[in-house]
């Protein structure tokens, strides 16, 4: 939490002015018995209407200064708070966009999302909480004390008993009942957990005839949650009688110590009444200050989980700027145009060179890709087939730099992709992920991801490739239609052509399709294909599919099994020399048709 | 409308009572609790003013009197504390067990509703009946019944022994009072817009959140982070604004209504002095005043939250038992024959079934299956092939026509020795949260080690099971949690070759297997179907080939049926269908 608090530095002022003019009113408050006892002893006892009327004016004003006091402190309070909450989700947004691939594994998005959204809204609340509350209620409990003692140094002893009394049965019940209310909750959760299992496993659970057994797993489950809640109950319902004891037996004591110290003479009637205002007065500030650490507790955790997340830095360090001598190749959108040009440039023969290379995911136990050792010549078409988990996406990621090698090394143009900047190396490699993935806003505003100051014209010749033409002509608005969120609105197989698209709008040397066409018919893969074949350039491709008719025709294909690179080769090699080719093909193509086909 | 919607009003508290009847004990004792402790509550500064009075001046301290309303508090204190611990737990007793007593009752339902409301239901809001609605019903109208009640003899008590002192300070007190409800309805009217503002503004935000941060890589592999933060700030600084406003304005009613509070202590301070000089009221009293004059607003505001809380919770109270009142399933016939050693014949005659009556879907379908048979259902996606399934795992019953296994008509039979004859394994793979072993054995529970390993290997299980941590034993999240789709589907075709019935009903499971997995599942398919009556909504071309009869489905419908050679030479959809998507491209 303290390191959160840095997102208050813009707010110091209202930090330290809310709490002030809290405790400002506070004193006001304090004063009314002490008004109150002047009227009984000076209005009554001197049979005194004016003084009495003066007194009733005092304690108006007194009112109103309170008012204003208070309003004003709300207004620091939710200022700095509401800032503080600004502040810090601009940080936390910005920390998250700057994480790596690694840490967003890590974390998982629903997290990042709570995070953000709930966790925050805590805090805030939480920062309001203690700036309006958590100084006013200690000190109108001490203050009541103080003005005790101002009254009567004996009569003040029993408040000096009563205050830590009091709050050892508000705080110690408050302290055991907490953990037993988590225990409430997590029964609770069990609970809504069998409900929506038994929802959504309906059909199962109804043809193994387990309904029985469920319902009998369900009463169990709700005897335990009401017999927690009914032991937790009656601690909590503890602590109104018991407070209640002991806050009208100090008033009995008080009574008494008053009558005694009247009798002597050393007090007044009115004093004795003003004593026994203030006593009732610590209460009330005793319980609102046990709520207010519920609320605090609540938002410190809900800070520390923030905190957290703000100290996994990413694993990842990306080069400034772009390194000199090929700045203004790469900087150039249409690089792909020359490809002999940037060979003779650069010297390399290769576009792209797996050196060696190893990948192990961070908290894995063993490695995902191991010794995958290939390159591709400028132009080429490369297939990456393989079945679930043998590591084809994981292979495709390292070329954008998504996760770092952890053996090995990664080259594109002969550099090794950790000497890219950031911006560079990802408008050089283009990916269309496997879900395909859109956001809400317009198709253009979509198509622009991947070249901010693309024109319709470059957008549409995108849109065409991909063939997504026919279907974004027939949308209301064409390229103004407007996709909803997740891209609801459009079916699978068109949200794949136009992920696509957006991937070729920046016109990248490499295109990495990872298993992108799986919604899309035979017919328009095949189309799709050729259409990516013939663009202007010479762009090199990454197909990862599992169907081997979309990896046919590749230069080469590289064939995965257990993160290791068996055989790379062509369609017509692999088939005669492959085990693991030909199972994947035959299991596609059973052996008669395979014969007419190949 | 209104009427209608007050009469259904006053049929759910009717029904609430019912549940209430059970503990109806509590439900008085609490009562007559909280009207003691509300008396006493109330006597207590009446004797604390007493005492007062008795103490005048040096010298003029009435001891033993002192001493015997001293007495009298000690036994009011007592007797309230004992009042309200017992009315508590009273509360808690009856309010936690008709909670209990209400969700089992909905889930023994949600246990034999028809699948089809299931189905059609959001799971989410069925849950959220289920488990948010009952509470906000027992906080709501159980807790807020006794808060009301205590509210009002609050207010009554109040008001009664303050008239009993003095009218004219009452009057006072009367008066100022509905300042501070004036100044709450202002304070809330304005700030309501401030709050619909603040809460859209937030839904947008978050809105954002889960676009870009959920699909962080996405926004990453397009260098896309600078507008994204663009766009975020933009919405974080107008709800920043909206947030102030309406954080600020409502925090207002607090120290505005205290202000009206004090008021009114001023009013009472002053007129009472002026009665307690002229000898109307003596300073005990004025000071018992006083502490009424503090309280008596807080009722007030309660009640008022109360009466908005209740309406929520007879909603809230309305939805459960609409859930609870469902229509169930139609019971198994009393002398429903029970289904055993099938061999496996099914018969459909002239089934005709639809999922919205104006909307026909199967019309008079028949089909006969030997026992061994396989059947394959193919068709376009979203032809409605799990329709057929439906049907004959009776999880909906058909309009018309009879479904047989065996000669015996399945509605003449009970549900769960229908079900247990067939073994399923669904496209959507769902696994119960516990151990993998408990998952595998769910057919069979008292299977042992062997028997579930062996039907584990033989589902290709084995080996990715064995990796796991904790082997068997590891326990799965609900829903499979952990687990990729695959292994997934895996397990779920281990939990049904453990108990091997006479029939299957195979959902063939391409999606996210992949093919060399596939071949070996289609092998051990093979073994398991031997001499079993099987249907499978097939996608691969072997099985289809294959198949005994083939259905062929679109929008839901059976449009052909036969087997593979003579639906060819029909050159119909299925033909069409064969030529589109397994014929090999000539590309």
């Amino acid at each position: 939490m303290r390191k959160l608090l840095v997102y208050l530095k813009h707010y110091k002022k209202e930090t330290v002015l809310a709490p002030l003019f809290k405790m400002l009113e506070a004193c006001f408050e304090l004063f009314v018995p002490l008004v109150m006892a002047a009227i009984i002893d000076k209005g009554i006892g001197g049979a005194d209407t004016g003084f009495a009327l003066r007194m009733g004016g005092l304690l108006v004003a007194l009112g109103v200064i309170g008012l204003g006091c208070s309003i004003t402190a709300q207004y620091y309070a939710a200022k700095a708070a509401v800032g503080f909450a600004t502040e810090l989700k601009h940080a936390l947004f910005e920390h998250l966009q700057g994480l790596s691939y690694t840490e967003i594994d890590t974390l998982g998005t629903s997290t990042m999302i709570t995070r953000m959204t709930a966790d925050v809204n805590q805090a805030q609340n939480g920062v309001n909480m203690v700036l309006r509350l958590f100084l006013r209620s200690p000190f109108i409990v001490f203050g009541a004390m103080v003005m005790a003692f101002t009254i009567d140094v004996r009569a003040a002893l029993i408040f000096v008993v009563t205050i830590p009394l009091l709050s050892v049965v508000v705080f110690g019940i408050m302290m055991l009942t907490m953990p037993l209310y988590k225990k409430v909750q997590s029964g609770l959760d069990s609970v809504l957990s069998a409900t929506r299992e038994n929802l959504t496993g309906a059909r199962v659970i109804r043809a193994f005839n387990k309904e029985r057994e469920e319902i009998g797993a369900f009463e169990e489950k709700t005897a335990a949650l009401a017999h927690m809640q009914l032991f937790v109950g009656k601690l909590s319902a503890l602590t109104n009688p018991v407070t209640y004891i002991i806050v009208n037996v100090a008033t009995m004591v008080l009574l008494y110590t008053g009558a005694v110290r009247v009798d002597e003479g050393t007090i007044t009637q009115g004093q004795v009444v003003a004593l026994v205002n203030y006593m009732s007065q610590i209460l009330v500030e005793l319980v609102k200050l046990a709520n207010l650490i519920i609320t605090i507790t609540k938002a410190l955790a809900c800070a520390n989980r923030i905190q957290a997340v703000f100290e996994i830095r990413s694993g990842m360090v990306w080069r400034e700027s772009p390194a000199e001598q090929t700045a203004g190749q790469s900087g150039s959108p249409f690089a792909g145009d020359g490809g002999a040009q940037s060979e003779g440039e650069t010297g390399q023969p290769y576009i792209l060179e797996f050196d060696h290379v190893g990948l192990t995911y961070a908290g894995a136990g063993g490695e995902t890709l191991t010794n995958i050792d290939f390159r591709v010549k400028r132009g080429q078409t490369v297939g990456i087939i393989g079945g679930t988990g043998s590591g084809k996406t994981s292979l495709v990621n390292l070329i954008p730099r998504f996760y770092d090698a952890t053996v090995g090394s990664v080259r594109i143009d002969g550099r090794d992709v950790r000497e890219y900047g950031k911006e560079e190396l990802r408008e050089k490699v283009r990916v269309v992920p496997q879900r395909a993935v859109l956001f809400q806003g317009t198709i253009r505003e979509n198509l622009r991801w991947g070249r901010k100051d693309a024109t319709d014209e470059e957008l549409w010749r995108a849109i065409k490739t991909a063939q997504a033409g026919e279907f974004v002509e027939q949308k209301p608005g064409k390229l103004d239609f407007a996709i909803t969120q997740d891209g609801k609105n459009l079916s699978g197989g068109q949200r794949q052509r136009l992920t696509i698209a957006r991937a070729l709008v920046g016109d990248p040397e490499i295109l990495i399709m990872d298993d992108s066409t799986s919604a899309l018919d035979y017919a328009t893969d095949a189309a799709l294909r050729r259409a990516i074949h013939g663009m202007e350039g010479d762009r090199t491709v990454f197909i990862v599919s599992q169907r081997t008719a979309s990896i046919r025709f590749a230069d080469q294909i590289i064939v995965l099994d257990d993160g290791e690179a068996v055989d790379i080769g062509t369609h017509d090699e692999l088939l005669a020399r492959c085990g693991v080719y030909q199972e994947i093909y035959y299991s596609q193509y059973p052996k008669t048709e395979g014969g007419t086909a190949s | 409308m209104r009427q209608e919607n007050r009469g259904g009003q006053k049929e759910t508290v009717l029904k609430v009572l019912q549940y209430i009847k059970k503990y109806r004990i509590y439900l008085v004792l609490s009562v007559l609790m909280a009207a003691l402790t509300v008396t006493l509550t109330l006597y207590l500064p009446v004797l604390t003013g007493r005492v007062i009075d008795l103490i005048i001046d040096r010298g003029m301290v009435d001891f033993p009197g002192v001493f015997r309303i001293l007495r009298k508090m000690g036994i009011a204190i007592a007797l309230t504390a004992a009042a309200q611990w017992i009315m508590s737990v009273c509360n808690n007793k009856m309010a936690y067990r008709i909670v209990q007593d209400v969700r089992n009752e909905a889930f023994r339902k949600i246990e034999i509703l028809p699948l089809k409301y299931i189905d059609e239901h959001s799971h989410g809001e069925v849950v959220s009946r289920v488990i948010a609605d009952v509470d906000q019903f027992s906080d709501g109208l159980l807790m807020g019944f006794t808060q009301f009640f205590t509210g009002v003899i609050t207010i009554l008590g109040t008001l009664g022994f303050m008239l009993s002192v003095n009218v004219w300070i009452t009057g006072v007190v009367v008066l100022i009072t509905p300042l501070s409800f004036l100044v709450a309805s202002f304070i809330a009217k304005k700030t309501y817009r401030m709050f619909r503002l603040q809460s859209g503004t937030r839904g947008e935000q978050t809105a954002l959140i889960e676009e870009m941060i959920g699909n962080q890589k996405v926004v990453q592999a397009f260098s896309h982070e600078d507008e994204a933060m663009k766009k975020f700030d933009e919405i974080n600084a107008r709800l920043a604004d909206c947030s102030l406003k309406a954080i600020f304005y409502s925090s207002i009613t607090n120290p505005a209504t205290r202000f009206v509070n004090n008021l009114v202590y001023a009013g009472v301070a002053v007129t009472g002095a002026v009665y307690a000089i002229r000898g109307g009221i003596s300073v005990g009293q004025l000071s018992c005043f006083l502490t009424y004059a503090n309280q008596y607003t807080k009722p007030f505001n309660e009640i008022s939250g109360v009466v908005t809380e209740l309406q929520n919770a007879i909603a809230c109270a309305a939805r459960i038992f609409a859930l609870i009142e469902e229509e169930p399933q139609i019971p198994d016939a009393a002398d429903a024959a029970v289904l055993t050693d099938v061999d496996g014949r099914v018969e459909l005659e002239h089934v005709n079934f639809s999922y919205v009556p104006d909307r026909k879907l199967i019309t008079d379908f028949n089909l006969s299956v030997q026992a061994g048979q396989r059947v394959a259902i193919v068709g376009p996606t979203g032809c409605g092939k799990t329709t057929v399934i439906n049907l004959l795992m009776r999880f909906y019953d058909a309009q018309s026509g009879k479904i047989c296994v065996d000669g015996a008509d399945i509605r003449d039979v009970t549900r769960n020795s229908l079900r247990l004859s067939y073994g399923m394994v669904l496209q959507e793979t769902w696994l119960k949260a516990g151990t993998i072993r408990e998952n595998i054995a769910m057919g069979k529970p008292e299977a042992a080690e062997e028997e579930i390993i062996a039907a584990a290997k033989l589902s290709h299980a084995h080996s990715f099971i064995k990796r796991m941590p904790k082997g068997y034993d590891t326990v799965i999240g609900e829903d499979g949690g952990n687990l990729s789709q695959g292994q997934k589907q895996l397990l779920c075709i281990a939990r049904v070759m453990l108990c091997l019935p006479p029939m299957l009903i195979l959902d063939e499971a391409t999606s996210s297997i992949d093919t060399r997995t596939e071949i070996r599942i289609q092998k051990a398919f093979a073994t398991m179907m031997q001499g079993r009556t099987s249907f499978i909504v097939a996608h691969r071309l072997s099985t289809i080939r294959e198949a005994d009869v083939i259905l062929v489905m679109r929008d839901g419908n059976v449009i052909e049926q036969g087997n593979h050679e003579t639906l060819l030479a029909k050159g119909g959809f299925y033909a069409n269908l064969y030529n589109s998507q397994f014929a090999p491209s000539s590309l």
